[in-house]
């Protein structure tokens, strides 16, 4: 086989696994759009303050050390322990699910029924508060994640594909492990939101905020939970962008990754969100790879949103969203 | 009446209070410390700051006259850092140092014209080597064309002195920052042989797998770097997983301090950078940091930067402020000296090894002196690599000298194009 076409292929599989990386993001989006109708814009900021409460808890770190020595003259920063890493996880859980509640309690229900526009403002705000407190709570310093998550070239996929081509494609460790992540929350996404009882719920709310309060569904309460449940996609996507690249405050950018995929796959469906990555993947690193050594490179950033765009001129809700509907 | 007098008072008061305190050295320090690019901010903003603080503290400030440090947060935005020189180029200010490319190339025909300082320390707009022509604008002790040509000079001598049918591949930020070197290497690779190839990275580089794809189907011999901020930390991991030999892997000293090869963990032993100073706490001077300003609470930031690469670089920054300072208050007899004046002291500043062993730091740097047609320093540099199992930067190399040959002509170009457009006439004096 010519060496081009196994760099394509090679670059091809690799854009899949970033598309999934995109996903993971994208997802957050998704969830909160569906169930509330709001463009959540701190989805980026929570992924990044969900990876440095992880690696705050797990290196005991004291949180608002600096604010603390300031104000008392005292030098603490770590209590001295080290959190093993699946309890570091649950804790970091239970603090999304209190951000949770607090967005809801402080935010969100004060703007019931207002515009779109002036919840996504709300969730501009909420970004920038929330960085600040990030910033404040954990410090700005670069922080390594090992939360055992593999990482480097796999062996096997390099040993089978150099046996079967005579070259060995590269995919990383952490990728694949991305992958699997991804299924599985897909799956638990998917059995939660059609067999559970606050599943159905949230689906009830999705589909009409006033008929769901009129059978008894407390509007509160799934706001709550849906926000936990972007909390928890947040910290499984700050945690593996993380482990990347070090938890730091360029992690909360990674909120432009997904915006392609949202615009492709259409904001309120989760498969959506799943193959608009992995187009969007493919589709820029295709297009880097074949087109960008002549026009200078770096396109990835600018291609992605081209790509979304070509959809959305064809399909304005996205692949797999709803199609809006307005009966006068 | 009465009222009126009262409040006006309080007003001139405020005012008063808010500008600077008479006979003070303003010296301004364009700072990031949040955003996307603070984890290297922060280091370099508290060494700048530390070290001002300690000649306050100690030496009552240089020459006995305090420093008022202004730092103005940019958020690496070119934007904001305009508006912080705006808002402080009125203040007295006496060095500008804005601590990024994109910032200084904005504020450069600015302080042409408003007869204001900049120094970009091994950044900015290269050819403001030219003092003829860059009257305001000093960037010693040298630049990314001397770090292209170092890293150059290096890996020739890793190859025995012939470079021909290699092939160096240079991974850089898409920016003017990381843009600065290409033409430099193009012309390098002209002389030597080599075969030159550029990969960029769009900001902020989160995402590389398409550019270390390309390398590892291309197999450079070498991979040069131009990154900064997340850039290095993923381009250090992703070179480890497409098992590039990282001693063959080598980063301009913006892209070699330890936020970028920790988070790779073991991955990054080996990996090279480019260095135009130490760095570490093995000089007397920290002694006197300790006491006067951390033990002091006096320090900038939590003082746990002390030492680190960054926080060393902000430090040399500092010092050669307060030396191109001191060297303005001997030429003019006055300790309160102006921006006119600490131009004439930046323009004659020299360095001795003398004056850093004076200084606490003996063998920090190389010495060096500036002169009106050359405000850009030696252009020396070392190499260094990375131990990650010590898990420190150590000097693997002496100085070394940047190919002026290849460079000045460059030099000369850029700048007569630059006083061109901008309708000055080139001259000392």
């Amino acid at each position: 086989m010519p060496d081009q076409v196994l760099f394509a292929a090679e670059v091809m599989l690799n854009g899949l696994m970033a598309g999934v990386l995109y996903s993971l993001v994208a997802l957050g989006f998704v969830l909160i759009f569906k169930a509330s109708g709001i463009f959540n814009y701190a989805q980026g900021v929570m992924a990044l303050f969900a990876a440095l409460t992880l690696v705050g808890i797990m290196d005991g770190q004291v949180p608002f050390s600096h604010l603390i020595n300031a104000i008392f003259g005292t030098n603490i920063h770590h209590f001295g322990w080290h959190t093993p890493a699946l309890l570091a996880i649950i804790l970091t859980i239970m603090v999304m699910v209190l951000f949770a509640w607090l967005v809801q309690r402080f935010i969100f229900r004060h703007l019931v029924n207002q515009e779109p526009i002036i919840l996504f403002m709300a969730t501009i705000g909420l970004a920038y508060f929330l960085e600040g407190v990030g910033d404040l709570m954990w410090g700005s310093d670069i922080k390594k994640l090992d939360v055992g998550i593999p990482k480097g070239m796999n062996e096997t996929i390099e040993s089978i594909t150099h046996g079967a081509f005579g070259y060995g494609f590269f995919i990383d460790n952490l990728d694949i492990f991305a992958t699997f992540v991804a299924v599985i929350l897909v799956a638990i996404l998917v059995c939660f939101s059609q067999y559970t009882k606050q599943g159905r719920a949230l689906r009830a709310v999705a589909d009409d905020h006033q008929a769901a309060l009129s059978v008894g569904i407390s509007l509160s309460y799934i706001w709550i939970l849906v926000w936990s449940i972007a909390g928890f996609v947040a910290l499984v996507a700050g945690t593996i962008w993380g482990a990347k690249s070090g938890v730091q405050f360029s992690l909360s950018l990674i909120a432009l990754k997904a915006l392609p995929v949202l615009m492709l796959g259409g904001f309120t469906s989760i498969p959506g969100a799943i193959i608009g990555g992995l187009i969007i993947g493919v589709g820029e690193k295709l297009f880097e790879f074949l087109v960008g050594p002549w026009i200078g490179g770096a396109t990835e950033n600018w291609f992605a949103y081209v790509l979304a765009l070509l959809f959305l001129v064809f399909r304005p809700q996205g692949l797999f969203g709803e199609k809006i509907i307005e009966r006068v | 009446m009465k009222l009126k007098l009262k409040l006006t008072s309080i007003v001139l008061g405020a005012v008063m209070a808010t500008g600077p305190a008479l006979a003070d050295l303003v010296l301004p320090m364009l700072s990031y410390r949040t955003g996307a690019y603070a984890v290297n901010g922060i280091p370099f903003a508290d060494g700048y700051n530390d070290y001002l603080t300690l000649m306050n503290e100690r030496d009552g400030g240089v020459g006995g006259v305090k420093i008022d440090i202004r730092e103005c947060e940019t958020g690496y935005n070119t934007e904001k850092g305009v508006e912080c020189y705006e808002s402080l180029k009125g203040t007295g200010a006496l060095i500008f140092a804005p601590l990024s490319t994109g910032i200084t190339y904005q504020l450069i025909p600015k302080a042409t014209v408003d007869g204001t300082n900049i120094h970009s320390m091994g950044y900015g707009r290269t050819s403001a080597k030219n003092g003829k022509v860059f009257r305001n604008v000093f960037n010693y002790p040298a630049n990314y064309w001397d770090g292209a040509s170092i890293a150059v000079k290096h890996i020739m001598d890793q190859e025995g002195g012939d470079l021909k049918g290699k092939k160096i591949t240079l991974l850089y930020h898409n920016s003017g920052y990381g843009k600065e070197p290409i033409r430099t290497l193009q012309e390098l690779a002209k002389k030597h042989g080599f075969e030159y190839k550029g990969i960029a990275v769009d900001h902020p580089g989160q995402e590389q797998k398409s550019q270390w794809l390309q390398i590892r189907q291309q197999r450079p011999d070498y991979v040069l770097m131009w990154g900064w901020g997340v850039m290095n930390q993923v381009a250090i991991q992703e070179a480890a997983n497409v098992r590039f030999p990282m001693d063959k892997f080598i980063g301009i000293w913006w892209s070699a301090s330890e936020n970028d090869t920790v988070p790779a963990g073991a991955g990054a032993h080996g990996y090279k950078g480019l260095a135009l100073h130490g760095s570490g706490t093995d000089y007397p001077l920290y002694a006197d940091m300790q006491k006067y300003v951390v033990d002091a609470g006096l320090a900038a930031g939590a003082g746990d930067q002390v030492g680190t690469v960054l926080y060393s670089r902000g430090m040399y920054n500092a010092f050669l402020s307060v030396e191109a300072i001191k060297t303005a208050q001997k030429l003019a007899g006055v300790g309160d000296v102006n921006a006119a004046q600490v131009r004439d002291g930046m323009e004659a500043l020299n360095i001795t090894e003398e004056t850093m062993a004076a200084a606490g730091l003996p063998g920090f740097a190389p010495p060096f002196s500036v002169s009106c047609e050359n405000h850009g320093g030696p252009g020396l540099g070392m190499v260094s690599q990375w131990d990650a199992e010590a898990q420190k930067w150590s000097l693997i190399t002496g100085l070394i000298a940047s190919d002026m040959d290849v460079i000045q002509p460059l030099i000369d170009a850029d700048s007569a194009a630059f006083a061109a457009e901008a309708g000055i006439t080139p001259g000392c004096g």
